[in-house]
């Protein structure tokens, strides 16, 4: 698949990395950190804690001040650590939304000074065009946006968008003075009157959505960030109740210190998901960082998400699946007609036809037969060029001969009118051609028919593999074609896809997605015409492509600067990986807490119950450095994950409890056994960096 | 362990499971309305109660409708049984002319009745009439019973229905519970009880002339005892088939005519578990995926069996004290060994930790030995098991219910880490889901911790306490995790038949069931308007034994969490204490007066022990 290089910036580019600091330091701001409310409660902590140090150095400590002002600094940190981290992943989106800017290829549009043809233009990029501009389009100039013709009449080659290859005529006035960007004109010029904003708005949209204030959250950071407060809730519960419990216990116990405020706050900060609260905000941009590194633009994180939970995708044959043109594969000569005689006359009749189909069978008859290249000015013959009446293309010969090829039906009546008929033995290879997937061509000489060429769609290369995968991550894959349901199933069961929607119409499109979506199913699509936008619009994942119309890039909710339609796959699998991550940290961030207790609640309640200091199954030194490796380690871990929260925990597309079971492993079970290695090497640093006061 | 308590353990799980399937199946065919035998041949009374009552049965409600018929007929439960004690002194069947009971005990008891938490802070024999023990006590075990099983059918009908906004009728799934399962569950178990002799009779008390005459607490010579009669059995198969363990003696079951013989104590702590155990099957065979059910039951029994084992092991082996005195505390042919302070002779150490762990596990709160008299972790066991939501089995239906929320949660954080926003049986969770779900898991843990946390800062809080030490602290946590969990079993030496613990310990009560059952109505009626997702290879499957796991450590890591602090101050510093205590270092104290300063026990009670 092809992959535009672009130089993504390193984990320690300078540029985004001073500035992320500044930005994390401007983040202490409560209303920017009132926004995130697990992350609010350690900064009210932090608050607290500097309150209690400044008592203390008035005298009135309910602990040493220098231990204060350590917890007080190190839950300083963990927010400046939780800011530096979303500022990292915003500052990479800019940076990526930029230079894609800068590299984005545009489409010239000649706009005039005004409305007259002849006057003065000048050349300028499509995307700087706004509403009400007024531009030439002339000959072989594709047209630069969506917009009313307001002068002239020319012949314009809608097949991108609309399929029908025959061109057609737009003209001011009347029904058909719309034009739609992206086509081509074909003979003649119009002056064109821009009617919409250009697609740069996707690009500045983007840019809105990793800036931290403008950003929405989608609707599983949503539910996410309920759970998350849930368990600080739980945990605010937990250590206010702690209060009047140490109290009471000192009261029986007869001894001891009542647990200090500063503890509590640093039991809190320590248990509440600090780990996945502070980096959620950094994983979601960096979904839509990995997302423009793809060249893919999502108008929206919801569709982010959404991609990661598709379970059908659809995907048009041609360009997709098949490259986008027929080959022919076979000459099947009429019984009686020699074979030479037949390659002899396709190839005659093939000679001037600029087409893939007619190349490809000049180079099929040099290549199986022998027949060499001929120059039709050579041999005093005149070209006859398909049109969309009669179908078919030839040549004219000037011993009177006529050749003609073209789809079978189209013959069929040709030789029919002409006196001929169309011989019993062809109609059954016509019929094998046409289950195995192939295209029949039919050829005649006057009213005589001279055999069939089979041409046929070629998979593209590798695409099986990638089906394959696509199934393993349970995703359904459905191909779109306009072709007949038999030789439909025949390039389905070839590329290896689930299911195929053949004959399909903008209308048989959105009734197929509809059905999906009502029994449940979540319905991803790539579409570039006009009729597409109907089925983007109703399908949950729409990647329209860049080269597409106006109107396929408003209904989609992404847009692939490549326009390579398999790029869904990338798309999915951006999803998944941002989904992953977030429930892989936020069971690391929970597993935690089993350690954490273990190092803070001996330490709080030794001096009570001296017995309680069989829990120190770590053997930290001292209580007090029990309790700061503790909160240092809780703030550490946020900057050691920063990596992966940026670059995402990796998806394999392997079944479900598979994966399941190996995240646990690393997240749950490393979660719950890291953080006892982690605190006891802090702990002993600070014995050996003698940092730590002897008993509480 | 020893071979005998294997066999007993092995013996009681075999019976409870071997029950799980065909219980199930008639549940779920009540439920659905297939055609189950009763609910056909009662059919014709089924619906002249609908008749009677006004009650359209076709009619389906919005969450919002069944949860405000829930709550006014549960309100007006509470009403009456109010009314019914307070003014038990003019009403029939009062033969031993009890007066009415006070207003703070009344408005508890009530409450405790209503949420099918059945603390007791009064003593049954010597407090209510035999018409409080029967239309209001009785009564509102199958009422309190039925409301929560009718809960959890309303949610399984969140999973099957696709985007409809009703989840079923009240009235329906209340009368049909009542009808077709709790009642005829009942009447046999209580005839089997009354074959094994606990009493049946409007009869007043028996009166018994005392072998040796002797003294009562003013000094007055006796010579008669009073043996309480009464309605026993009736009341007894419900309090235990419904999770509610109201007993009709303050002793509870560990009183002769409650639990009179080894078979009515094996059939008792059977039907702890028999109700809550077999709505796992129901729920299986009601999303039409039975392998689901067996993996709920799964992670409770991943959590229960452990707990049974350490229980026994824990009080089998005694008190590491009377190691140090040279006393033998081991199970011989002559003595059962192991703890068997607060124990019922006739059951021994297993029946009893067996059935201390059945009954915290399940909301159900009776006892046939005082969990106050445990070995420091052997008490522990029973506290956690409550604390976890009581979702390990749980009540009839709250249980499972409650089960479903810590599912939601575990769906929700395991489908996000497979890379899919979380669904469970097709259907989406997504952010009112989860905001219900954790409702459901953080309300129990605010009414067990902040009214805990009042009782030890306040006089009258501590007042209750009759154990000094770590223990005080123990009984009043251990009080509050049942009432704000609905169990209803408690450290019976905390005296809490005050104004302060009757009103503290029934407001959390109320609070805890009724701010469970509301999201889980809630979560019903957002999950039936939902569409159902297919299954794919990508989706989460919920029924492999990773998950079963998966599930069970999250409500062990929650619970754990959430009650580590609490208990460290409580049971684990009791335990700690008890096995480090030196008697070498103490030697000024006499032996009596140092397990006394270091277990919390009274000098009475200790020297009864060392005796």
């Amino acid at each position: 698949m092809k992959k535009i290089s672009r130089t993504t910036s390193s984990l320690f580019d300078p540029s985004i990395v001073v500035p992320a600091i500044i930005e994390s330091l401007k983040k202490l701001d409560p209303r920017h950190q009132i926004r995130n409310p697990v992350m609010f409660v350690v900064w009210v902590g932090s608050l607290l804690t500097t309150g209690l140090y400044v008592q203390a150095l008035c005298g009135h400590g309910e602990a040493p001040a220098g231990f204060i002002l350590a917890v007080a600094l190190w839950l300083w940190f963990t927010i400046i650590f939780a800011n530096f981290a979303e500022s990292m992943a915003e500052g990479r989106g800019k940076a990526q939304a930029e230079s894609l800017r800068k590299a984005r290829k545009d489409t010239p549009a000649k706009k005039l000074s005004n409305l007259k043809y002849g006057s003065d233009y000048t050349t300028v990029s499509a995307t700087t065009l706004r509403k009400d501009d007024i531009v030439l389009v002339e000959r072989g100039d594709f047209i630069p946006m969506d917009g009313e013709v307001m002068e002239g009449v020319a012949s314009v080659d809608e097949s991108a968008i609309t399929g029908e290859s025959a061109p057609v005529i737009r003209e001011s006035g009347g029904d058909r003075c719309a034009v739609t960007g992206g086509t081509r004109v074909l003979s003649d010029w119009l002056i064109v009157r821009i009617t919409s904003n250009p697609g740069e708005t996707f690009l500045d949209h983007m840019i809105a959505m990793v800036e931290g204030a403008k950003r929405q959250k989608t609707p599983n950071e949503i539910a996410l960030s309920i759970l998350l407060i849930v368990f600080t809730i739980i945990f605010l519960l937990v250590t206010v109740t702690l209060l009047p419990f140490s109290i009471f216990s000192v009261g029986v116990a007869g001894h001891g210190q009542v647990i200090t405020v500063t503890v509590l706050v640093a039991l809190l900060v320590c248990l509440i998901p600090t780990t996945i609260g502070g980096l959620l905000p950094a994983i979601g941009i960096a979904g839509m960082d990995r997302m423009i590194q793809t060249n893919v633009i999502a108008t929206s994180g919801r569709a982010v998400e959404a991609a990661g939970d598709v379970d059908v995708l659809l995907l048009d044959k041609t360009g997709t699946i098949t490259l986008g043109n027929r080959q022919a594969v076979e000459f099947i000569p009429v019984s009686g007609i020699n074979m030479e005689t037949f390659v002899d006359a396709v190839q005659l009749a093939s000679l001037s036809d600029e087409t893939p189909e007619g190349r490809s069978i000049v180079v099929l008859a040099k290549a199986k037969h022998g027949i060499r290249e001929r120059h039709i000015q050579d041999i005093n013959a005149k070209f006859i060029p398909f049109t969309a009446q009669t179908k078919m293309s030839g040549v004219d010969l000037g011993d009177g001969r006529q050749i003609r090829k073209g789809a079978v039906d189209a013959i069929d009546s040709y030789v029919r009118k002409l006196g001929g008929i169309f011989p019993e033995s062809l109609k059954s290879i016509v019929e094998t051609i046409s289950k195995s997937g192939g295209t029949p061509l039919a050829v005649a000489e006057n009213n005589r028919i001279l055999g069939i060429v089979q041409l046929k769609d070629i998979v593209k290369g590798g695409i099986k593999e990638r089906f394959a995968e696509l199934r393993r991550m349970g995703i359904k894959t459905v191909m779109i074609t306009g072709d007949n349901p038999l030789t439909a199933a025949a390039i389905a069961a070839e590329s290896g896809m689930d299911d195929f929607l053949a004959q399909a119409t903008p209308e048989t499109k959105l009734k197929f997605i509809r059905e999906m979506q009502t029994g449940g199913r979540l319905v991803a699509m790539t579409g570039d015409g006009t009729n597409d936008a109907p089925a983007l619009a109703q399908a949950d994942v729409a990647v329209a492509m860049n080269t597409g119309t106006q109107a396929a890039k408003e209904a989609g909710n992404m847009v692939d600067l490549d326009s390579n339609p398999t790029k869904l796959i990338e798309v999915v699998k951006i999803g998944k990986q941002l989904l992953i991550t977030r429930g892989s940290l936020t069971t690391f961030s929970i597993a935690n807490d089993v350690s954490k207790y273990f190092a803070i609640i001996p330490a709080a309640f030794v001096g009570t119950y001296p017995v309680l200091g069989a829990l120190n199954i770590m053997h930290l030194a001292t209580p007090q450095s029990a309790i700061l490796s503790a909160v240092i380690f809780n703030a550490l871990i946020i900057i050691a994950l920063i990596p992966l929260s940026l670059f995402g925990v990796p998806y394999r597309a392997v079944a479900a409890s598979r994966l399941l079971r190996d995240n646990l492993l690393i997240y749950g079970v490393g979660g719950i056994i890291a953080p006892f290695a982690g605190i006891k090497l802090i702990d002993m640093i600070l014995v050996g960096l003698k940092l730590t006061s002897g008993g509480s | 362990m020893s071979h005998n308590d294997f066999i007993q353990m092995g013996i009681y799980l075999v019976v409870l499971l071997l029950a799980v399937k065909p219980l199930g199946i008639y549940m779920a065919y009540v439920y659905e309305g297939k055609p189950a035998g009763l609910n056909i041949w009662l059919s014709g009374l089924e619906r002249w109660i609908y008749r009677i009552c006004g009650v359209k049965p076709e009619k389906g409600m919005t969450w919002k409708e069944y949860a405000i018929a829930l709550l006014v007929f549960n309100i007006l439960g509470i009403l009456m049984v109010y009314a019914i004690q307070r003014l038990q002194a003019f009403l029939p069947l009062n033969p031993m002319a009890m007066a009415a009971v006070s207003p703070d005990s009344s408005f508890n008891t009530a409450v405790s009745f209503a949420t099918n938490t059945n603390w007791q802070g009064y003593s049954g024999e010597s407090t209510t009439s035999y018409l409080t023990q029967m239309l209001a006590l009785a009564k509102q075990n199958f009422s309190s019973a039925a409301t929560g099983m009718a809960v959890l059918a309303a949610l399984i009908r969140g999973f099957i229905q696709k985007q409809m906004n009703t989840i079923g009728n009240f009235w329906v799934d209340l009368v049909r519970t009542v009808l077709y399962i709790l009642l005829p569950l009942s009447i046999i178990f209580a005839l089997i009880l009354v074959s094994q002799g606990v009493p049946q009779t409007f009869s007043p008390s028996a009166k018994a002339t005392l072998v040796q005459a002797t003294k009562d607490s003013n000094g007055k010579p006796m010579t008669e005892q009073d043996i309480a009669l009464g309605p026993v059995a009736s009341q007894i198969a419900i309090k235990q088939l419904g999770t509610n363990g109201g007993g009709y003696y303050n002793a509870n079951s560990a009183h002769p005519y409650e639990n009179s013989t080894p078979l009515s104590n094996f059939l008792e702590m059977i039907a702890i578990l028999l109700i809550p155990a077999a709505l796992c099957y129901t729920f299986g065979v009601m999303v039409r995926d039975r392998r689901q059910g067996w993996a709920l039951l799964a992670a409770m029994l991943v959590i229960f069996i452990p707990c049974l084992w350490a229980s026994i092991t824990i009080e089998q082996k005694g008190n590491p004290l009377f190691d140090k005195l040279g006393v033998d505390q081991r199970a011989t042919a002559y003595q059962p060994g192991g703890n068997m302070e607060g124990k019922e002779a006739r059951f021994g150490v297993v029946s009893s930790a067996i059935w201390s762990v059945a009954t915290t596990s399940a909301s159900n709160g009776s006892v046939n030995s005082m969990h106050d008299s445990y070995m420091p972790l052997g008490g522990l066991i029973p506290m956690w098991l409550i604390q976890l939501g009581e979702v390990i089995f749980g009540g009839v239906g709250s249980g499972l219910y409650g089960m479903i929320a810590f599912v939601i949660v575990a769906v929700f954080v395991a489908g996000l880490m497979i890379g899919r926003t979380p669904e469970y049986l097709g259907k989406k969770i997504e952010a009112f889901e989860m905001k219900m779900a954790s409702l459901m898991a953080l309300i129990p843990h605010i009414f067990v911790l902040i009214p805990t946390a009042i009782a030890v800062l306040t006089v009258a809080g501590k007042a209750g306490i009759s154990n000094p030490g770590p223990h005080g602290f123990s009984e009043i946590l251990y009080g509050f995790s049942s009432a704000g969990n609905n169990n209803g079993s408690a450290f019976a030496g905390l005296n809490a038949n005050t104004v302060f613990y009757n009103t503290a310990l029934g407001v959390s009560m109320f609070f805890a069931r009724y701010w469970l059952m509301i999201p889980a109505l809630a979560i019903a009626g957002s999950l039936s308007a939902k569409k159902i997702v297919p299954t794919t290879q990508g989706t989460l499957p919920t029924h492999t034994p990773l998950f079963v796991f998966f599930l069970a450590m999250v409500i062990l890591i929650v619970g754990a969490l959430a009650f580590f602090p609490a208990l460290a101050l409580g049971p684990m510093v009791e335990h700690l204490i008890l096995r480090s205590f030196d008697f070498t270092q103490d030697q000024t104290l006499s032996i009596v007066e140092c397990v006394r300063l270091h277990s919390g026990l009274t000098l009475s009670e200790v020297e009864g022990l060392m005796i």
